[in-house]
C-alpha cells in the first residue's frame, strides 16, 4: 500500500495501481494469518471436532435417504462435511470483520481508508483477501477430510472453488457489514453469539431439511430464509460437480446486498464516520 | 503444471463415465414385477409383470432368457429378453426361492423352500428330470466349478449338503451356523463360502475334506451384532476379494479372500440381500429390500456409485452375459 505513488489530482487510477493496492492488502492478510499459526490450528480444528466427535456419535442416529446432490446413501460424516466448510467460512468472515473493528480501534485502518483508491474497492480487496485466507483452511480441512473418508469426484475439488469464493464473499461481506456498527471490540463478542450460532444451527449444515421440516416446520421455514443454508447447499452441490441454481442466485443476491450494505455504512459521509470518534479511528 | 492438473482431472471425470452396456434384471418380491435396469444410464428401462413373489432370477447362459422363481405361484417363468414378455414356465416343487444352472446351461437346480427337495430341471426341454430330498427349507444353491458337486443350504437344518451331480445323491453335510442362506465357490474349486444369516458368519469349506476350516466375522462399530445378517456373496474372478451383504446392517462388506479378514464396509440401502456383477466385472448391483433400490458398487475403487429405485422389496438381480 504504501509503495503506491498516487496522484490525487488525477480521476482514474490504471490497473496496475488497482492491482498493487489488491496485493497489498492481500498480502497482508496473508502475512498476519502466517504469522499467527495458532489461529490456523485453531480454525481447522473447529470443523475437526466436530468431523471427528459429533459426527461420530451421531451417526447412526439421523437414518438414511438419499438427497441431491447424493446419488446413493452416505454417512453423516460426508453428509456435514460442506456444513462444516461453510462453518470455516463464516468464522473467517465473522473473524475477518473483528480484525477490522481492532484496526479501527488501533487506527491502522485510517492507513487503509485514506488511500485514493475508491472506498468500495478497497473494502472488497480487503473481503477478498479474507475469503484468500479461509480458502486456505477449508482445503486443508478436506486434504485431513479425505482421509476420513469423505472422498469426493476430483472434479469436485475444482468445481468447489468458484461456490467457495462466492459463499466467502458473501459471509465476509456480512461480517464487514456487522462489524461497520460495532464501536468496541469488546461489543463484538456479543454479535458473534448473535449471529454464528443462529445462523450455523438454523441452517442445513449439521441435518437435512427434510429432517428439519419433522421437527418443526416453524424451524424449517427459518432455515430456507437463512443465507447461510444457501452457502453450505451452494457448497454441497459444487463438491459432486453440480450447480444449486436457487441457492447460487440467494448466494450472490446476498454477497452484492451485504457488499452495498457494507460500502455504505463504512462511507464517511454516511455510514462510520457520522457515528462520531470510536478508538483511533474518526 | 496447472495446465497438467487441469488435463488429468479432466481425464478421470471422462473416465469416471460407465463405458459398460449390460441390462439388469431385479426381481421384486412384494411388487410381483420384475425392473429391468439399463446399465450404460443406470436407470430403470421396462418393469414387467410376473407371477406372485418372484425372487431367484438369473439369465440362461445364451441370454435369451431370463428365468424367475415366483414361489407363490410353485413355478419358474421365463422371460423372452428382447420382447419382455413371459413366454414359458419351467416345472419346479413348491415355492421355489432360489435356483443356479450347471456350466453349459444345460440344467437347472431349483430350491423348493417349503417341499425340502431340489429339483433338477432340462432348460431345454423344459421338462423336470428328478427330485433330491434334502434338509428343511433348502435355499442356497451353487455348482461347483468342475460341475460335479451341487451345493445346497437348508436355511433350518443348518447344512450345506453336497450333491454328487453324476447320481444326484447327498455325498456329505457340513453344519454350519443359524440359517445358512447363501453359497459361492472360489472360482479355483478351493473353498465354498457359506453365508449365515442369524450365525452372522461366513463359514468357509474345504470342499474336498468337507469341513470348516475358517470363518468371517463381521463388527461395525455402533450396529448390534444382531443386525449383522449375512446373506448374498460375491467373488471376484481372480478369487482375491468378496463382497458379503449384510442384510438390515445396510452394509456391503468387502472380504480379503485369502486372509478372510474384512477390509471394508459400504454403507447401502436398507436389508442388502443379493448381487451380482457386471461381466466385465467394473460394478456390483446390490438389491436393497426394505428401501427399496439396487446399489451399484464401483469394484475397483471399493466405492458405492449411486442407487436406483425399483419395485417393492427388491431381492435378486441377474446381469446380462
Amino acid at each position: 500500500m504504501s509503495s503506491t505513488t498516487v496522484d490525487n489530482s488525477r480521476s482514474g487510477f490504471s490497473l496496475s495501481e488497482y492491482v498493487t493496492c489488491l496485493n497489498g492488502i492481500v498480502w497482508r492478510e496473508a502475512l498476519r494469518f502466517l504469522h499467527q499459526r495458532e489461529r490456523f490450528v485453531s480454525a481447522l480444528v473447529r470443523p475437526l471436532v466436530w468431523l471427528f466427535i459429533f459426527a461420530a456419535g451421531f451417526r447412526q442416529v439421523l437414518g438414511i435417504s438419499i438427497i441431491p446432490p447424493y446419488e446413493t446413501y452416505i454417512l453423516y460424516e460426508v453428509y456435514i462435511a460442506p456444513g462444516l466448510m461453510a462453518m470455516i467460512h463464516l468464522f473467517n468472515g465473522m473473524q475477518s470483520s473483528l480484525s477490522m473493528v481492532y484496526d479501527r480501534e488501533m487506527g491502522n485502518m485510517r492507513t487503509l481508508l485514506v488511500s485514493p483508491l475508491p472506498r468500495g474497492y478497497l473494502l472488497f480487496c480487503k473481503l477478498l483477501a479474507g475469503t484468500a485466507v479461509s480458502l486456505l483452511q477449508v482445503y486443508a480441512f478436506l486434504l485431513i477430510a479425505w482421509f476420513w473418508d469423505i472422498t469426493p469426484p476430483p472434479i469436485g475439488y475444482l468445481t468447489l472453488l468458484p461456490a467457495l469464493i462466492l459463499s466467502g464473499l458473501m459471509l465476509g461481506a456480512l461480517g464487514m457489514l456487522i462489524s461497520s456498527g460495532i464501536k468496541q471490540l469488546e461489543n463484538f463478542a456479543g454479535v458473534m453469539n448473535f449471529v454464528i450460532f443462529p445462523m450455523f444451527f438454523a441452517s442445513s449444515a449439521l441435518y437435512p431439511l427434510w429432517r428439519v421440516q419433522e421437527g418443526s416446520p416453524m424451524l424449517y421455514y427459518v432455515c430456507q430464509w437463512n443465507p447461510f443454508t444457501h452457502a453450505v447447499e451452494l457448497i454441497r452441490f459444487a463438491l459432486y460437480g453440480q450447480v444449486n441454481w436457487i441457492s447460487l442466485a440467494v448466494v450472490a443476491g446476498c454477497t452484492a446486498a451485504f457488499m452495498i450494505g457494507a460500502i455504505f455504512a463504512y462511507d464517511p459521509s454516511r455510514g462510520l464516520a457520522r457515528r462520531g470518534p470510536a478508538g483511533g479511528e474518526t | 503444471m496447472w495446465l497438467r492438473c487441469l488435463l488429468s482431472l479432466g481425464a478421470l471425470w471422462l473416465t469416471a463415465a460407465p463405458a459398460s452396456a449390460y441390462v439388469a434384471y431385479v426381481s421384486n418380491e412384494k411388487g410381483n414385477t420384475v425392473t429391468v435396469i439399463d446399465t450404460d444410464k443406470w436407470a430403470v428401462t421396462a418393469t414387467i409383470k410376473v407371477g406372485q413373489r418372484p425372487r431367484g432370477i438369473e439369465f440362461t447362459r445364451d441370454g435369451k432368457f431370463v428365468m424367475v422363481a415366483v414361489g407363490d405361484d410353485d413355478t419358474i417363468q421365463m422371460i423372452d429378453t428382447k420382447t419382455l414378455q413371459i413366454v414359458d414356465t419351467l416345472p419346479s416343487g413348491p415355492d421355489p426361492e432360489l435356483f443356479t444352472q450347471d456350466a453349459a446351461g444345460k440344467t437347472l437346480y431349483v430350491a423348493n423352500e417349503n417341499d425340502n427337495t431340489v429339483t433338477v430341471i432340462d432348460i431345454a426341454k423344459r421338462t423336470r428330470l428328478g427330485d433330491i430330498q434334502v434338509g428343511v427349507e433348502p435355499e442356497g444353491m451353487m455348482v461347483s466349478p468342475d460341475g460335479k458337486i451341487l451345493i445346497c443350504t437348508s436355511e433350518t437344518t443348518n447344512m450345506a449338503h453336497f450333491i454328487d451331480t453324476s447320481t444326484r445323491e447327498v455325498a456329505a453335510n457340513v453344519l454350519v451356523d443359524s440359517r445358512p442362506r447363501f453359497a459361492e465357490f472360489k472360482h479355483d474349486g478351493s473353498e465354498l463360502w457359506v453365508s449365515s444369516e442369524i450365525g452372522g458368519t461366513v463359514s468357509i469349506i474345504d470342499p474336498v475334506k468337507h469341513v470348516v476350516i475358517g470363518k468371517v466375522t463381521f463388527n461395525i462399530p455402533g450396529l448390534r451384532s444382531e443386525a449383522i445378517q449375512p446373506v448374498g456373496i460375491g467373488m471376484t474372478k481372480d478369487d482375491k476379494t468378496a463382497f458379503v451383504a449384510l442384510g438390515p446392517a445396510n452394509r456391503v462388506a468387502v472380504v480379503d479372500a485369502t486372509t478372510h479378514a474384512v477390509t471394508k464396509y459400504l454403507l447401502v440401502g436398507q436389508r442388502v440381500w443379493h448381487m451380482a456383477f457386471t461381466p466385465d466385472e467394473k460394478y456390483l448391483m446390490v438389491t436393497n429390500g426394505v428401501s427399496n433400490d439396487v446399489s451399484v458398487i464401483d469394484v475397483a475403487a471399493q466405492k458405492v456409485l449411486k442407487s436406483i429405485q425399483v419395485g417393492e422389496l427388491p431381492w435378486g438381480v441377474t446381469i446380462s452375459p
